[in-house]
């Protein structure tokens, strides 16, 4: 009796399949429950790496839960590439859809995140500008520059407080999230990423700018939100993490 | 590129250790008795940030052996071309003294279930087998040292013994071989055969380098004893004994302790390698 690698797959993500036929210990006993050593080590290895990324929806929804998720998750969506790091891209959009969570209704986003700062975490390393490039600029190639920022620089915009669920559940003694909507921008200065949290018109033009729209046209849309919009404050920040690589004065090619 | 290659043409005949990233300033500071260091390939092929860098300062100070656990290779299906190119790309950059990966399969139909699964011994294993490495070989550029697996079950359909089946690989793909002593040990037990003949049958001359990690101890659904090959703590007694049988027989060889699960500080950890410079300094001389 030949067992394939189809069927052998088929019975190690289903436990309610039969062990293939064919498989023994050795000695001409069926294999029985020695399957179950792979089906384990399977289940138990995706659930680890989920964990490992997770964080912070394994804490909002507790061990238990979280393996209840990553047990159906895995089989529904098993690792499409042997890079455990890339595992779970799936993540948000399967809590999105799993209805014994739906009334969380910020987990895919926290999820979303959590993803972020894995992605920032490998992304390919960069220089960043002196910060005096910026300030040797005159004011009419400020207001027309563009900037290329770091690969691991990501701005993610939500209708729920992400920043403060994040920080709730990785710092000691923070305070309650507010209820409110969040922006959140990964930063990541030398290996470590941090999400910084950013005011609505801030994050209106940190979408611009990472749009390839020129610093004035970002300034103005910030300011369109808010008009007390301080772009020095934003620039700082940017300035400050490394996240600005290169800066273009010329017209957009 | 590393400019490192020039350093370390091989690995020494000493203890390694498979390396966690939380044990890199341990090393820095004092790596003693750990000579080289292995990586699982599958850790290191993101764009940048901390693991390359790490790996960066250590490989101008320690040998190392890219030991991959995700290419598939005794799979069903072709390999997986953009993985082969990313293990390429690895061992281009990092200029490994070593090169490894497993008989097993893991990815079918695109899935990849993180296991290394097991293969039936036959002759149409062998031949895919073979096809494979050939092609890892030729991609990578490189020889491949091809591992021992620990074993559950058997499968029915085999007509080969494993040690046959890995020397005939060996001999058709000119890879050579990594012996996991503690593979020899778990499979004997769990399928009732004996380790020191399991050592006496493979080809010792072929091995490359050699692996030593922990068992955990179960039982099967008659009670019979059942190890599972999980990493996750010290090597056990029988395991040493069964390297000294090996080391009488294969001669010096690089030794690495894998301790995946549960890893613990460096002080536990280069105990282990400890035992492993011992093992190879009470080899006759």
């Amino acid at each position: 009796m030949t067992v394939s690698q189809l069927k052998f797959h088929t019975a190690l993500l289903d436990p309610n399949q039969p062990v293939p036929e064919g498989l023994s210990d050795g000695q001409g006993q069926p294999a029985g429950s020695r399957f179950a050593v792979y089906r384990n080590n399977v289940a138990s290895s995706l659930t680890e790496a989920l964990e490992i990324s997770f964080p912070v929806i394994q804490k909002l929804i507790g061990e238990e839960n979280f393996k209840k998720v990553s047990s159906v998750l895995l089989r529904q969506h098993p690792p499409k590439v042997p890079m455990l790091s890339q595992y779970g891209d799936e993540m948000p959009g399967f809590l999105e859809g799993f209805k014994p969570l739906e009334h969380i209704g910020y987990l895919p986003d926290v999820a979303r995140l959590e993803q972020a700062l894995r992605v920032s975490y490998h992304a390919a390393d960069s220089t960043p500008i002196d910060p005096a490039e910026l300030q040797a600029l005159t004011p009419e190639e400020m207001a027309a520059a563009r900037f290329d920022f770091a690969p691991s620089t990501i701005l993610q915009r939500s209708p729920w407080p992400i920043h403060g669920i994040w920080v709730f559940n990785t710092e000691d003694g923070a305070s309650q999230p507010p209820k409110a909507a969040q922006s959140v921008l990964v930063l990541r200065p030398e290996f470590d990423p941090m999400p910084h949290l950013l005011a609505e018109p801030a994050a209106v033009a940190m979408a611009a700018l990472m749009r390839g729209e020129a610093l004035s046209d970002a300034n103005d849309a910030a300011l369109k939100e808010d008009p007390s919009f301080d772009l020095g404050q934003l620039l700082g920040l940017l300035l400050g993490h490394g996240a600005i690589t290169r800066i273009f004065t010329g017209e957009p090619t | 590129m590393l400019d490192t290659s020039h350093k370390f043409p091989e690995l020494p005949a000493a203890p390694g250790v498979g390396y966690k990233p939380q044990h890199f300033a341990d090393i820095l500071d004092n790596a003693t008795p750990v000579e080289w260091l292995e990586i699982h390939a599958e850790n290191y092929m993101g764009a940048g940030g901390r693991p390359l860098a790490q790996l960066r300062h250590l490989a101008e100070r320690f040998a190392f052996s890219v030991h991959g656990v995700g290419l598939s290779i005794g799979g069903e299906m072709p390999l997986d071309e953009d993985h082969l190119a990313r293990l390429k790309h690895l061992c281009d950059w990092l200029q490994p003294a070593s090169f490894s990966e497993h008989l097993a399969w893991s990815t079918h139909d695109a899935h990849f279930l993180n296991d290394l699964l097991p293969l039936p011994y036959t002759d149409a294993t062998l031949t895919r087998v073979a096809n494979h490495i050939d092609q890892v070989q030729e991609v990578v550029g490189r020889q491949m040292l091809l591992e021992n697996p620990s074993s559950y079950l058997a499968f029915e359909e085999s007509t080969m013994e494993e040690t046959e089946f890995l020397h005939q690989i060996a001999k058709r793909t000119g890879c050579g071989l990594l012996l996991d002593v503690n593979n020899i040990f778990v499979s004997a037990t769990n399928l009732k055969l004996d380790p020191r003949a399991y050592v006496d049958a493979f080809p010792l001359h072929l091995v490359g380098e050699i692996h030593l990690g922990g068992h955990d101890e179960d039982e099967d659904d008659h009670g019979a004893p059942l190890l599972i090959d999980s990493h996750g703590r010290e090597v056990a007694d029988p395991v040493w004994t069964l390297l000294d049988y090996t080391l009488e027989r294969s001669g010096p060889k690089p030794l690495l302790i894998e301790w995946d699960a549960d890893v613990p500080d460096w002080p536990a950890l280069s105990a282990e390698a400890m035992r492993a410079t011992a093992a190879l300094e009470k080899m006759p001389a």
